[in-house]
């Protein structure tokens, strides 16, 4: 292990405050600020973990909807029968193997088939699991009962983000980052040098799987009855691809600038104008392929380079100044 | 028997609507995603016009194909092929075109949404029986499955009887050399998505004559369609309406036999299959 850099010291002292204020939200507020922050948080874990995958590897997932479901539904089953955090991990473990299986089917080959693959995911594993269910049980849904408030969620998901952060910041130092960035600058490459492309592929997708399933169980005690067509809901997966995308997917931080401000857009105009959340997410995602193709943060540091080339040509560089004539 | 020839007519439709996404993918270069929404678009439109101005579907395919054809032209010439000429590599149009298309595909659903509701909606359409072998079918789907032949041989011969159609192949099969070559593989291209696109808008007016839809389904065809282009090959014409006949027959066998809620199940069956045995689909040849 290298030791950490000041920098790295430095951006960890701010996570760490930023993350303190977030925590003490819940004391100033019960109600409709809670309740947009717990929505923020949510697609916070969510978009970095599905980032984890999606930012080095180019693919677009849209499994999310189908490891989340099976995250609500792994508490739904489960909560009369084992304590609630063994089935936060018993969520974590299945969407890892659904994660592991699909990776296996599709990561092998071009990125069209994961696409394709992953569109249709959460509408099979929903079909699946009514059919079971009604064939089991002659019920559709499952009633969630827990002693936990919106506060208690929302300070699991902040801390689950967090993990999610720090996961990701490990992932990066290991050889399974170095890995994934080779793969995502050139795949041939990355084989010709000995890197077993599909098994590390398959390996972080289901990481980021896991994520977004335990995602899925600590939010489970939000809804009081859970059903398949909420708990697989296809939107989530669209909306994690717009604003991981929106904010950009270069940095392990870059979605959380997406997150924050869609997510009060979606509020506001799912509460104004309920029937054109479609047309919304239509337009975000052309202006996202037309206008940001590498998100706000791609934009940022695309100015910031301009700007110090600027400065570079209007004064040399010291180091110029200090060779000797 | 009954089961495969119900199967056989519901994959004729099957395979219009997957030979419109394979000309898009297969010669454009175009990952439609919102093929779906072409196909649920035009359902409506066919049952605005029956219901409206008494418009037999039928007839309506000759006002439904031009407007889509017209469509789809623009949205490629205006949207995509931008898109084309700023991506480096194909990885980066493939990104570029699969969200572009998510983008029209939640703009088309949306604008659907508001002009006709989320309503499931149908027609009674020549709702007769009709006797085949001693079995009886609908009428409509047997009417639906002739005109999708017809739509699919005039296709046929356009592409390997005209001069055109060998042009839109031959980009199909290698842009860069169709280009030495002298033909102009933009318009081909462009050609190719109007083409692709009327084909799909073909497929929803006939489905729509014993189908019901609503304004949010067009993902779960999309789905289908990608998939028989997969297990055809892609860009291959006779193995698009092979898969098409095989997953037509797959579902209703799986709807009659096991449980009408798992057709999805048998789609993702076949399609796991196909990628782990024939990645290429089933006519298309070993990659090197």
């Amino acid at each position: 292990m290298t030791r950490l850099s000041s920098e790295e010291i430095r951006i960890a002292l701010i996570g760490a405050v930023a993350v303190a204020a977030a925590a003490t939200l819940p004391f100033f507020d019960q109600g409709y600020y809670l309740s947009l922050a717990l929505n923020i948080v949510l697609y916070a874990a969510l978009c970095t973990a599905w980032t984890l995958f999606s930012g080095p590897t180019h693919y677009i997932s849209l499994a999310t909807a189908a490891f989340f479901g099976l995250g609500t539904y792994a508490v739904a089953l489960g909560l009369d029968y084992v304590p609630y955090p063994f089935l936060v991990i018993a969520a974590a473990v299945a969407a890892a193997i659904l994660a592991g299986l699909v990776g296996a089917a599709t990561l092998r080959i071009s990125g069209v088939y994961f696409v394709i693959f992953t569109l249709g995911l959460a509408e099979l594993v929903r079909q699946v699991v009514s059919w079971l269910q009604i064939k089991l049980t002659n019920r559709m849904g499952l009633y969630v009962f827990t002693d936990f408030t919106e506060q208690h969620i929302y300070w699991m998901l902040l801390a689950l983000t967090v993990v999610v952060f720090v996961t990701g910041w490990l992932i990066n130092r290991s050889r399974l980052g170095f890995a994934m960035r080779i793969i995502g600058n050139d795949e041939t490459v990355a084989r010709h040098v000995g890197i077993n492309t599909a098994q590390s592929k398959i390996i972080l997708f289901m990481i980021s799987g896991a994520f977004i399933g335990m995602a899925g169980a600590i939010l489970a005690p939000r809804y009081a009855y859970v059903e398949p067509p909420s708990a697989f809901n296809p939107m989530i997966s669209f909306l994690v691809v717009i604003m991981a995308l929106l904010g950009g997917t270069r940095r392990l931080w870059g979605p959380l600038v997406g997150v924050i401000p869609f997510t009060i857009v979606m509020d506001f105009v799912s509460v104004r104008f309920p029937n054109d959340t479609s047309i919304v997410i239509g337009l975000a995602f052309l202006l996202i392929v037309y206008l940001l193709p590498d998100g706000v943060t791609g934009r940022l540091e695309q100015l910031r380079a301009r700007l110090q080339r600027k400065r570079s040509e209007v004064e040399p560089e010291p180091a110029a100044l200090k060779e000797p004539a | 028997m009954e089961t495969l020839i119900t199967g056989i007519l519901l994959g004729g439709t099957y395979a219009l609507i997957a030979l419109g996404l394979t000309l898009q993918y297969g010669v454009a270069r175009i990952m439609n995603l919102a093929t779906g929404e072409t196909l649920v678009a035009a359902c409506f439109i066919a049952f605005w016009l029956f219901a409206s101005y008494q418009v037999s579907p039928l007839w309506g395919l000759f006002l439904i194909a031009p407007a889509a054809f017209v469509i789809n032209w623009a949205i490629y010439t205006w949207l995509l092929r931008p898109l084309v000429d700023r991506a480096k590599t194909a990885g980066m149009l493939e990104v570029d075109s699969i969200l572009a298309t998510f983008g029209l595909l939640f703009l088309f659903q949306g604008l659907m949404l508001r002009s006709f509701g989320g309503a499931y909606t149908s027609y009674t359409f020549l709702a007769e029986r009709f006797e085949i072998f001693g079995g009886y079918y609908g009428l409509n789907r047997v009417v639906a499955f002739v005109a999708a032949c017809l739509i699919a041989g005039a296709l046929y011969l356009f592409l390997y009887r005209t001069r055109y159609g060998t042009a839109v192949r031959a980009v199909a099969v290698n842009p860069n050399s169709a280009n030495l070559v002298g033909i102009d593989v933009a318009s081909a291209a462009a050609l190719a998505f109007a083409l692709g696109g009327a084909l799909t808008a073909c497929g929803g007016t006939l489905l729509s004559t014993y189908y019901t839809f609503n304004a949010s389904m067009g993902v779960v065809f999309t789905m289908k369609a990608l998939i028989i282009v997969i297990m055809g090959g892609v860009g291959d014409v006779r193995g698009a309406v092979l898969a098409a006949l095989i997953l037509g027959i797959a579902e209703t066998a799986v709807a009659r036999l096991v449980d009408p809620g798992l057709t999805l199940a048998a789609t993702y069956a076949l399609f796991t299959l196909v990628l782990l045995f024939r990645p290429q689909g089933i006519f298309g040849r070993q990659q090197t």
